[in-house]
């Protein structure tokens, strides 16, 4: 066996050089002119669109910026620490930034290190993909209060995200946390919550996170919808997995499992909320006695939908959210079921309250942004200069992913109903809907390669454009210490290095300066 | 042993030409400790139906397993309707047969079932009947599909055996708009 294998390696090391030519053609004496392509964001949506770009387009040199000193979005501070498989995907995406047309540049803040307006001078294409950092808000009483914490701060705090290390949510002084909303993400928090600690361990966790939830009294979670069963907004996979969870008892009231005709045609139109129904009602005949055994609760909690959030006895944070009883109405408009309030309320105890309710993105300086709704004004990813009929196309600015259609798929007449109306593609959870993904990068380069085979975005009269050099003698102008690919490659192996001995992936570096001092910049 | 040691090549020689097409060639050792690391240490990832495993297990299994040797046709039919033929041993997932011979079919999550970028439409229910039943986990994920029918399968759950010759797989057509704007799961 080692014998083949050394053959095997000098057959390999022979051809290696073989292979140099495919991939370099593009540089070759007929090198076609360059097409200067910046993307803003290094999550999914970034990653994949410079892929498919480089694919697409053989002169394109595609520069991505992110603000972090590390690429990849939310597959690093979204997608939960003890979903390792769900991470693979960094596999491709580091491929992406290895070729040679390809560069990263960390730690390079849009609108502050660097202007759209610049971008647009320096790029012929600028496609953003910076995402949702901010959160939609309830808008209801009390929602200010201590122990009230949005999912994404949560879930970017034992992510290690450097912007939310100091979070600290008190686990300490309740057993209760209540969780608003039942999508996948609303799941993710309620597990990280429940999850036996030891299984945690293991993970890329970050350790105060750990050490914090080893210290949990938390030993009921309430996971609130405003409708029903067959509603919900979580998928087969992350309801399987939470259902599961060692010395958990799911608590599902029987009563709520009971459908209407308006249900049964739901399930009958589709299948994933026949699946996630069906999951359902059996942990409820599942867990229906035997409760001794159990040390902690999952509680699923349908029809109730948040009104005010209630000052604990000494008044200085959360003690109880106030629910109102929903019940499910046909909208005329829309042919859903939606919740109406019933005017009948009921209180819940808690210590921790976590809204998951949908993220917002944010608008930059120079940038159209529809503030309603949360999203840049676009037709096919061209970013028009306002909402209105007579809108015009901004040349050679693009969106995707959530900055392009928003993180919900709300309608946002209603900011209330978020929560229920989360669409399965646009989940932190993203990769399990990848394809989705793909096919909308497609579509979103597309319309570039359209629009360069126009002549729309290197007009003869334009050599003004340097892409690469350009970006790099503003940066320099400004002071702006950038990390490259290498620096995130850096800080990538001390992370894998400090996790080795405790027996997890990595242990990540969860401070700016640290992780700056990493990279060697 | 000459065909075991061939397809262990070919792996060798795939992951090369990654890495050349990625245009850096001496990584290789960081990137197999990276996936070595990412095998061992992370508890809860699904057995990654690969050709790794594969190439493990013939290694130590030591006597020539005659079934590995053999070799079906398949067929995958492109989006725009074209067609690619290619021999695939048995034992082998379609996501690894279409990788190896450059047919774009994502593969997110490297076959651990954690996505679902590897969907193929098998186009002759005979043949769809002839596969094991989906597991839980595959159809968590067939769910998240874009364009379900009734014989989708995941690439990489789909085995090699020699029943399967002469399957034809298709690459769900991109139906774009619709699935960018309000993507609705089919039913079943």
């Amino acid at each position: 066996m080692v014998s083949g294998l050394r053959i095997l390696s000098r057959v390999v090391g022979k051809l290696r050089p073989l292979l140099v030519h495919g991939p370099t053609r593009g540089f070759s004496a007929s090198a076609p002119e360059p097409l200067h392509v910046c993307v803003v964001g290094s999550g999914p949506a970034g990653f994949y669109t410079a892929e498919k770009m480089l694919k697409g387009h053989e002169g394109a040199q595609v520069d991505i910026i992110d603000r972090l000193p590390t690429p990849f979005g939310l597959v690093r501070s979204g997608v939960a620490p003890d979903h390792p498989e769900t991470k693979i995907v960094v596999n491709q995406f580091s491929r992406v930034a290895a070729n040679d047309r390809c560069s990263f540049f960390g730690n390079v803040t849009l609108g502050r290190d660097i202007l759209l307006s610049e971008l647009r001078k320096t790029y012929h294409v600028v496609v953003l993909a910076y995402g949702a950092e901010s959160d939609r808000s309830l808008g209801i009483p009390g929602e200010d209060l201590k122990g009230i914490h949005s999912a994404r701060e949560f879930v970017w705090w034992y992510n290690g995200h450097p912007d939310m290390y100091d979070l600290s949510p008190d686990f300490r002084n309740t057993e209760s946390a209540v969780v608003l909303g039942q999508g996948n993400v609303a799941l993710d928090v309620a597990r990280i919550l429940l999850r036996c600690k030891t299984e945690l361990a293991t993970t890329d966790i970050s350790d105060y996170a750990l050490d914090a939830l080893r210290g949990s009294t938390i030993r009921k979670v309430y996971l609130v919808g405003r409708r029903g069963p067959v509603q919900a907004a979580c998928t087969a996979k992350e309801l399987r997995e939470i259902l599961g969870l060692k010395n958990v008892r799911v608590c599902i009231k029987e009563a709520d499992l009971v459908t209407s005709p308006a249900d049964e045609e739901e399930i009958r139109n589709s299948r994933i909320q026949r699946r996630v129904y069906e999951l359902l009602c059996k942990a409820a005949s599942t867990h229906k006695d035997n409760n001794y055994k159990y040390q902690k609760e999952l509680h699923f909690v349908f029809f109730r939908r948040p009104t005010r959030f209630i000052a604990s006895e000494n008044g200085s944070k959360v003690g109880a959210v106030q629910l109102e009883k929903t019940a499910l109405k046909v909208d005329e408009v829309t042919g859903k079921q939606v919740a109406v309030g019933t005017g009948e309320f009921e209180e819940l105890k808690c210590g921790l309250v976590l809204k998951s309710i949908g993220y917002k993105s944010l608008p930059v300086q120079g940038l159209p942004f529809d503030k309603t709704r949360g999203v840049v004004p676009n037709l096919r990813g061209r970013v028009l200069s306002c909402e209105s009929e007579t809108a015009t196309v901004e040349t050679g600015l693009y969106v995707v992913g959530w900055l392009k259609r928003g993180p919900t798929g709300i309608v946002a007449t209603n900011l209330h109903c978020a929560e229920e109306t989360v669409v399965l593609n646009w989940n932190p959870e993203i990769i399990g809907v990848v394809t989705i993904f793909i096919s909308h990068f497609d579509t979103q380069v597309a319309s570039i390669l359209e629009d360069d085979k126009k002549g729309v975005l290197r007009p003869p009269s334009d050599s003004e454009k340097h892409g690469r050099l350009g970006l790099l003698e503003i940066l320099e102008q400004k002071n702006v210490r950038f990390v490259p690919f290498s620096g995130w490659e850096k800080i990538d192996s001390k992370e894998k290095m400090a996790g080795q001995p405790r027996n997890k992936p990595r242990e990540k570096i969860t401070t700016w300066d640290g992780l700056l001092e990493a990279a060697n910049v | 042993m000459l065909s075991r040691i061939s397809r262990i090549g070919a792996r060798l020689l795939r992951e090369a030409k990654a890495e050349t097409r990625a245009g850096h060639l001496i990584s290789s050792q960081g990137s197999l400790y990276q996936r070595h690391v990412n095998r061992h240490s992370a508890p809860v990832v699904t057995p990654v139906l690969s050709l790794r495993n594969v190439l493990f297990s013939t290694a130590t299994s030591g006597g020539p397993d005659e079934s590995s040797q053999e070799k079906i046709s398949v067929t995958f039919v492109n989006k725009d309707g074209s067609e690619k033929t290619i021999s695939v041993p048995v034992g082998m997932s379609m996501l690894e047969a279409a990788h190896e011979n450059d047919i774009e079919l994502e593969g997110a999550c490297e076959g651990s079932l954690a996505c679902s970028t590897c969907h193929v439409i098998v186009m002759d229910v005979n043949y769809y009947n002839k596969l094991e039943d989906p597991t839980d986990e595959e159809n968590d994920m067939l769910d998240l599909a874009f364009g379900l029918t009734e014989t989708s399968r995941l690439g990489c759950q789909v085995i090699a055996k020699p029943e399967l010759d002469g399957l034809r797989l298709a690459l769900p057509a991109a139906t774009r708009n619709f699935a960018v704007d309000g993507y609705v799961p089919k039913p079943h």
